[in-house]
């Protein structure tokens, strides 16, 4: 009974993520553009939330900086776009995002706790007025074009990246280092004694994680035709990541990935016709996660699974 | 040349006063309470936004709409902590997963304020004219709505720090933020007293948007924007020093009039500069341990 149950269980869940893979890499065979370009986002928000989830689940710092490293993608790509072929333009601004995060990871990362947090929130507002303040005074305009990609092409190169990134969360996930990581957040004295090599680790990680948001920011710019500060380091963002995996539960990877899909999905229908709505429900949603479901859709799913195989057990 | 430093002292000075106010109100919530409120400003766009509709529907004087939003402030703050953070604080295992989970539920506090204030008073910037009239000090002209805020900021912040250092109350709050656990050994009421002064900083919020109110323009949004200031406020006095607030306060409205003299779209950009060196170099602030 428990071998078959395991062997099932071996190739159920890869079967079903081959076809999930299959069924969203010929998405724009067979679905219209809108629905092309509304899955571009879900996919835009689930990598920038599994990219916060690999550094912040584990080691338990709460970053705000992915607003700063997606706009870091996002400017890149307005710069270097007209010049570059878009590849270039993305791994450009993959290295940026962290380079960017191995300085302030090696900067910051001694920081604990709420510092931390409040110093990646005052990063993006940093970078934001600082930007600002060089648009204006040297080249004497706000903001800038960027230039046009194909949504499809858009899309691709974003399954391309949500790939990479789920295989990469998946394989740090598995190795040692993931459990370095998760010894850190139980508690980073201890772990430090036990040989991890704590703010090297940390710093990587975070390095890691911000590359993966910075290559979206490249790849998503193409899709506004006009970027500015204000646009590109919105702290909204760095706010509906950590809700996002918050929501979901980061016990387990497919937490973020429901998760962001689940509020990607919501935001797109409903931020245009209630803006206000969404957003006072988006917080309501966040209290209540907090307050009664702290380990998230994860969590939830867990619960019920011990309780349907409690009762397996209690009547063979 | 001794014209314009006397002119940007006083500014600054102005301005200050305003930021310590700010800063007060979450230096209260995060030394004591130990939520660092990030819908701290969503109470000062509150209390602003009151007083513009008691001015412009009513006709009440903005310095009595004083009397309006600092109870209410305080009612909601003291009926949040109660409810809220107090289940938070009896759901967390350490202070630390605390801390942690109470900055995120400001951060949903925040989205709920703020999007209510919408649905209520519209995204629409607002704004009215209350002692609108110039005064001249040492050569150079300031609004006198200016000199009122930042007297009425001045004399909040000292009856709030003597309220503090010399009541019974002031006593037991200073005891719950040395030691919760030994002060409510002590017989302080601890779950009272941090509800409390997450009122009282709710309370003190209100109150600067009431002052913000009569020479700002106010909107929906504003808020976030006053939450960062007060933070950085927050951080240069040293996390949870009242008297570190206030001086910190000060010190951010000159340094950020200085800035405003030699380009006015530095200042932002100069205050998080001090931030994010001040976090590097001193996180705990010129008045922390």
């Amino acid at each position: 009974m428990k071998i078959s149950d395991l062997n099932f269980k071996k190739l159920w869940v890869p079967s079903v993520l081959l076809v999930i893979l299959g069924l969203l890499s010929t998405l724009t065979l067979y679905a219209s553009t809108y629905s092309v370009i509304l899955i571009t986002s879900i996919l835009m928000y689930i990598i920038l939330t599994v990219s916060w989830v690999i550094f912040s689940a584990p080691t338990r710092y709460i970053s705000l900086a992915p607003a700063a490293f997606f706009g870091i993608g996002i400017y890149t790509s307005a710069t270097l776009g007209t010049e570059l072929p878009l590849v270039l333009v993305i791994l450009i601004g993959a290295l940026l995002s962290s380079c960017l995060a191995l300085l302030i990871g090696g900067l910051t990362l001694r920081l604990r706790g709420i510092y931390f947090t409040v110093f990646t929130f005052g990063l993006v507002e940093l970078i934001k007025h600082l930007l600002l303040w060089y648009e204006i005074k040297f080249t004497g305009t706000r903001g800038r074009f960027v230039i046009l990609v194909d949504n499809n092409t858009i899309y691709h190169t974003m399954l391309i990246i949500l790939v990479v990134l789920l295989i990469t969360a998946y394989l740090i996930r598995r190795s040692k280092y993931g459990l370095a990581l998760w010894s850190i957040g139980e508690f980073e004295d201890a772990a430090s004694h036990s040989g991890v090599n704590v703010n090297a680790l940390k710093t990587i990680t975070f390095a890691v994680s911000a590359s993966f948001m910075g290559a979206t920011g490249a790849i998503m710019a193409t899709r506004w035709t006009y970027v500015d500060p204000y646009i590109a380091f919105k702290a909204l963002y760095s706010f509906m990541v950590v809700l996002m995996a918050a929501f979901g539960g980061m016990g387990q990877l497919y937490g973020p990935v429901v998760g962001a899909a689940i509020f990607a999905y919501l935001e797109e229908i409903l931020i245009t016709k209630f803006p206000y709505y969404y957003m006072l429900s988006f917080g309501i949603i966040l209290l209540v996660v907090i307050l009664f479901i702290p380990d998230g859709l994860v969590g939830v799913i867990e619960d019920w699974q011990e309780k349907r195989e409690g009762k397996q057990n209690a009547n063979p | 040349m001794h014209a314009t430093i006397l002119e940007i002292l006083i500014a600054g000075l102005l301005l200050g006063g305003l930021y310590a106010l700010i800063a007060m109100g979450l230096s209260l919530q995060y030394g004591v309470a130990r939520i660092l409120n990030i819908s701290h400003g969503e109470f000062i766009m509150l209390g602003a936004l009151t007083t513009w509709t008691l001015q412009g529907t009513l006709d009440i004087n903005p310095l009595f709409a004083l009397a309006v939003c600092g109870p209410f402030a305080f009612i909601l703050g003291f009926i949040l902590h109660r409810t809220l953070f107090r289940y938070l604080l009896s759901s967390s295992d350490t202070s630390d997963i605390f801390e942690s989970n109470s900055m995120l539920a400001s951060f949903g506090l925040f989205f709920v304020i703020q999007n209510i204030a919408l649905i209520v008073w519209g995204p629409e910037i607002r704004g009215y004219t209350y002692l609108a009239f110039p005064v001249e000090i040492g050569g150079a002209l300031f609004g006198a709505n200016r000199l009122v805020t930042a007297g009425f900021a001045i004399v909040i912040g000292t009856a709030f720090y003597l309220f503090l250092a010399r009541t019974r109350m002031g006593k037991a709050i200073r005891a719950a933020a040395q030691d919760p656990t030994t002060a409510g050994l002590m017989g302080v009421n601890i779950n009272n007293v941090l509800a409390l002064c997450f009122g009282f900083g709710a309370a003190l919020a209100a109150i600067a948007g009431m002052l913000i109110s009569m020479v700002y323009p106010v909107h929906g949004v504003m808020g976030l924007e006053y939450t960062v200031i007060a933070i950085i406020v927050v951080v240069l006095g040293g996390l949870g020093s009242i008297p570190g607030s206030f001086i910190g306060g000060f010190l951010l409205g000159i340094i950020g009039s200085i800035v405003t003299y030699i380009d006015p779209s530095l200042s932002l950009v100069a205050y998080y500069l001090i931030f994010t060196i001040l976090l590097l170099v001193r996180p705990t602030g010129i008045m922390g341990k």
